[in-house]
């Protein structure tokens, strides 16, 4: 089979048990498929001939049961991994290799998948474009010098280049939904406390989630289910009743009552957005949902207030990477010399600058005005979307105000590349699921994305709008394969 | 030297014009008594190798997460009940943020706002009566780790076996106003948490240190004076030299007419003096915000009372029911309640002494011969080479005249010696007391008969040879005599 890569998840997943493939050919195809797609620059690390073995080991005595059935699958370099190199996209972790494997990739593995490689992300997940990475941009597979988003851009372009059938990412402030919006894929980030945050490199705590990203809605549902476990090692895993949420997804969503938020049609939203939001509500009507205009009055103070609150646990988080126990160290004349210079050298200029503003918001005499202000108004957006529940089931909004930018197009300019997250970062402060599905192309054709964010815990609902708009929208990624000679 | 006034007991600094009131609080860090630490699961034992104590989460490895140990948690609620304290239903931990090598995380997870346990009160006995000393909270923290600054020219070296155990910050109100105040402070903290089992007390393990508080105003003023904290003060006798130094300096200052810095101080023990580590302008800002990694802390009604019914009889009111119960007076009972060994010891003698006992007697003996010994060969109360039982028995034959006083004292000898139970070596050596009147009837007779003069000279007036007929007669008997009988008996015959 030529066109192994091709397939969807389930469709993988059928093959295998039917023993119409085996987990050694579908592994080596898109190993294959990644050796000749070096130019998009997803991986960090390879660990193609470990997935080979285990490929062969799995077919030897195939557990037939698991609900990713020697299925290989890369995952960002965000998610530590055991024994294998773990960078978080940073010269800072060039050299770390962990000695225990994240929650969530254990959970993966223990559903029969095979580890591919890692794949690129954003420096510390702090980006939105995929170039802060040490290690260099990713090229999103839609167009030569496109970016595929951030952070978790090496994960959408591997999905969308057929790299991997499926991946994990993780989800901040957008780092999931913003580039699967960018490459035309499906991507989750779940409700705060549902997938567990051991194992994972923080960025901001009570923000980052991870989820799964998918060609479509169906491998996202089934990739949620494997990933989402409540863990005793996160004191802020929830143990809540978790859906069997591929096994439960309907496209019957009629009487669903899905929102519309006046205050997410921002000045200078591209006319294409907007008209792709109108067609999003009428694809939701012809679904059988009905619309309801909501007010979410407090969305506009929520990325400033998101870009105090991340900052401010990012400066926290990250103190940990002193050179003094792993990772990268620079020689120093004392302590404090080799702090600095190690700090310098190793963490690049974004994510300098956020430990910077993180430092600042909170130092005494400005932590009044800025983080706990902050804190206040996350928890007044938090209000204003149980208000809104009260009304609807959902609530709809483009996933981004534009498509995919050109490689270098912001990258000095931090504020008009922070507003790429001006429909995700409410979602994230109020800890809810969101999912971005692609909806259209804008007329570049380049694809996008629309979100749908459902109330806490309840991803199959969100999960069933997306499956049920997603057969309307019958959305066709443009994938050309350009960058393979 | 400066002349300290002690007169009613008051702890003043002189100088020509003026007189000094000295203000004293307290900071001490209690480590919890729990075999693992705040947030993990690794061991805390004193003394282990280097680093061979250290989890994933001690040592901050990327992508790491705290979860807290619920024993620990109820070690901070006990100490907070031993201290008559609020307990916080709800309390949150914050991170204090700052750089150091053997601070793995570059934070240390603690309580700044909403700590576990409020405001409390803590009853010392001083020489002139009781004293009452506020506390003000009591939060949670993780320790850090050691840095060794010694083992290399070039290095430093790192263990982080300590980073992550649990302590207690145990904050007082500025209520102390002496050093003897402080020792006993930190005497009745220790007392109180050992009873408890949450804090083994032990300082020259660093189990008990203490960051102190000093400052200085004129007598009869009510203003706080400009204050400095001594850092990591580890023992009650250090403390008291160091506050007695930094007060001294102080009042110097101020009688030179010169202010004094609110600033951190070390105490030099080699050197007898504290000096500056750090001002003022130069306090660390330590961005103190909620750990976004630990939920807030909530505990029911429900779990504190259930703690509650745990707390064993603390000094306090064991001091009061030895007062009742047993008659002691209060100082006996103060000494034996000071610490839980003691008391035990005491009690189990108290037990073992059955229906006929004697209070008194026993009391003497523990905190006379039985105190010496220990002190002699430097031993804890729980180390005892004579067991409370085998006490218990010693005393019971004075009590009921098996043995005198004075023999007691032989055989207690010959107990030490494994422990060995009094009532055989009184058998095997022969030392049980003559108690038999007509035995000793026929022994003073014998010795008025021998010694016929000094018999006259005492019926003519010299009394003083009273004692030498009682010598005569317990050397005779090999000091076996019953010195009540010969006391008695002696009477008649020589009137």
């Amino acid at each position: 089979m030529s066109d192994i890569t091709k397939l969807t998840l389930s469709e993988l997943v059928k093959n295998i048990k039917d023993k119409k493939l085996s987990s050694e050919e579908v592994t080596k195809a898109f190993i294959d498929r990644s050796e000749k797609s070096k130019e998009l620059n997803t991986y960090i690390t390879e660990d193609y001939s470990s997935a080979l073995e285990k490929s062969k080991k799995f077919d030897q005595k195939p557990n037939l049961d698991l609900k990713l059935p020697g299925i290989p699958i890369a995952v960002k370099d965000l998610f530590c991994t055991k024994d294998i190199r773990t960078t978080a996209g940073s010269k800072i972790l060039d050299n770390f290799i962990p000695s225990y494997e994240s929650t969530v990739t254990q959970n993966i593995w223990n559903e029969g998948a095979i580890l591919l490689g890692k794949l690129n992300c954003d420096e510390f997940a702090m980006g939105s474009s995929n170039e802060t990475s040490f290690f260099g941009n990713v090229q999103n597979p839609i167009d030569k010098n496109l970016v595929p988003g951030g952070s978790s851009g090496g994960s959408a372009s591997a999905v969308a280049g057929q790299l991997t059938p499926i991946t994990i990412g993780t989800d901040t402030g957008g780092s999931i939904r913003q580039p699967a919006s960018f490459t035309g894929t499906v991507g989750l980030k779940p409700t705060y406390g549902s997938c567990s945050r051991y194992g994972i490199v923080a960025f901001a705590s009570s923000l980052d989630q991870a989820g799964p990203m998918a060609q479509n809605v169906k491998d996202c549902a089934l990739l949620h289910e494997v990933i989402s476990t409540y863990d005793p090692k996160d004191s802020t895993s929830i143990d809540f009743k978790r859906n069997e949420y591929s096994k439960e997804l309907t496209n019957n969503i009629k009487g669903t009552k899905i929102g519309i938020p006046k205050e997410y049609r921002v000045d200078g939203m591209p006319k294409e957005i907007e008209e792709l939001w109108q067609k999003g509500i009428q694809y939701a009507k012809d679904c059988g949902a009905e619309i309801v205009d909501i007010s979410l009055p407090h969305t506009s103070y929520a990325l400033p207030s998101y870009y105090i609150v991340a900052p401010a646990e990012a400066s926290s988080n990250l103190a940990r990477y002193d050179g003094v126990k792993y990772g990268f160290r620079a020689k120093g004349e004392n302590l404090i010399d080799m702090y600095e210079k190690t700090r310098s050298e190793g963490f690049g200029a974004e994510v300098q600058r956020r430990i910077m503003i993180g430092t600042y918001v909170l130092s005494s005499g400005y932590y009044d005005a800025y983080y706990l202000k902050a804190q206040k108004v996350r928890k007044l957006i938090k209000n204003d979307f149980d208000d809104a529940y009260k009304k609807v089931d959902a609530i709809l909004t483009p996933s981004t105000p534009s498509s995919a930018f050109k490689i270098g197009e912001k990258k000095d300019d931090p504020v008009s590349m922070y507003l790429n997250d001006i429909f995700t970062v409410p979602v994230n402060l109020a800890g809810l699921p969101g999912i971005s599905i692609p909806a259209g192309h804008d007329s570049k054709g380049y694809p996008l994305g629309l979100q749908i964010i459902g109330k806490a815990f309840d991803e199959q609902n969100i999960l069933n709008i997306a499956f049920a708009m997603e057969e309307k929208i019958n959305f066709k990624n443009k994938i050309t394969d350009w960058w393979i000679k | 030297m400066d002349k300290v006034s002690k007169k009613n007991l008051e702890y003043l600094i002189n100088r020509k014009d003026n007189q000094y009131e000295v203000i004293i609080g307290l900071e001490v860090h209690a480590q919890v008594l729990s075999e693992s630490k705040l947030f993990s699961t690794s061991a805390t034992k004193f003394g282990a190798e280097p680093n061979t104590q250290v989890s994933l989460v001690d040592a901050a490895f990327p992508g790491m997460l705290p979860v807290i140990n619920e024993f620990c948690v109820k070690q901070a609620i006990k100490t907070g009940i031993g201290l008559n304290a609020e307990i916080n239903k709800r309390s949150v931990f914050d991170r204090k943020n700052y750089f150091y090598a053997d601070l793995p995380q570059g934070y240390q997870i603690s309580q700044f706002k909403d700590p576990i346990v409020g405001e409390g009160k803590v009853i010392l006995d001083m020489p002139d009566g009781q004293k009452e000393v506020g506390i003000e909270r009591l939060h949670l923290e993780q320790d850090a780790g050691k840095s060794i600054h010694d083992l290399d020219p070039q290095n430093t070296f790192v263990d982080l076996n300590r980073s992550g155990v649990a302590l207690m910050e145990i904050v007082s109100k500025p209520d102390l106003r002496s050093p003897d105040e402080v020792s006993a402070y930190i005497k009745k903290l220790r007392s109180i948490m050992r009873y408890l089992g949450t804090c083994d007390g032990n300082m020259q393990e660093g189990s008990l240190r203490a960051d102190v508080n000093v400052s200085v105003r004129t007598k009869g003023s009510k203003e706080l004076g400009t204050r400095c904290e001594i850092k990591n003060v580890n023992s009650i006798k250090f403390m008291q030299m160091a506050i007695e130094y930094e007060a001294n300096r102080q009042v110097d200052l101020i009688e030179e007419g010169k202010s004094i810095d609110q600033e951190t101080r070390l105490f030099d023990t080699k050197k007898n003096e504290t000096r500056s580590m750090r001002s003022k302008e130069d306090a660390h800002d330590y961005r103190y915000f909620p750990d976004p990694d630990l939920l807030p802390l909530e505990v029911s009604d429900e779990f504190i009372n259930n703690l509650k019914n745990d707390i064993p009889e603390l000094p306090d009111d064991k001091k009061k029911r030895f007062i009742d119960e047993f008659k002691l007076s209060p100082y006996e009972a103060t000494i034996l309640v000071s610490d839980i060994d003691t008391a035990k010891y005491f009690e189990e003698v108290v037990a073992k002494m059955g229906k006929n006992k004697d209070m008194k007697l026993a009391v003497n003996w523990i905190t006379g011969e039985l105190f010496a010994v220990l002190n002699n060969k430097n031993l804890e109360i729980s180390q005892s080479p004579v067991s409370a039982k085998n006490l218990a028995i010693l005393v019971n034959l004075i009590k009921n005249g098996t043995i005198s006083g004075k023999i007691a004292k032989t055989v207690f000898e010959l107990m030490l010696d494994g422990d060995k139970d009094p009532q055989k070596i009184v058998e095997e050596k022969g030392l049980k007391q003559q108690s038999d009147p007509k035995a000793i009837e026929t022994l003073i007779d014998k010795i008025i008969n021998d010694n016929r003069e000094k018999a006259i000279e005492y019926k003519q007036g010299k009394e003083k040879l009273f004692g030498f007929f009682v010598g005569q007669a317990m050397k005779v008997s090999g000091g076996k005599a019953n010195p009540q009988l010969i006391n008695e008996i002696l009477k008649k015959k020589l009137q």
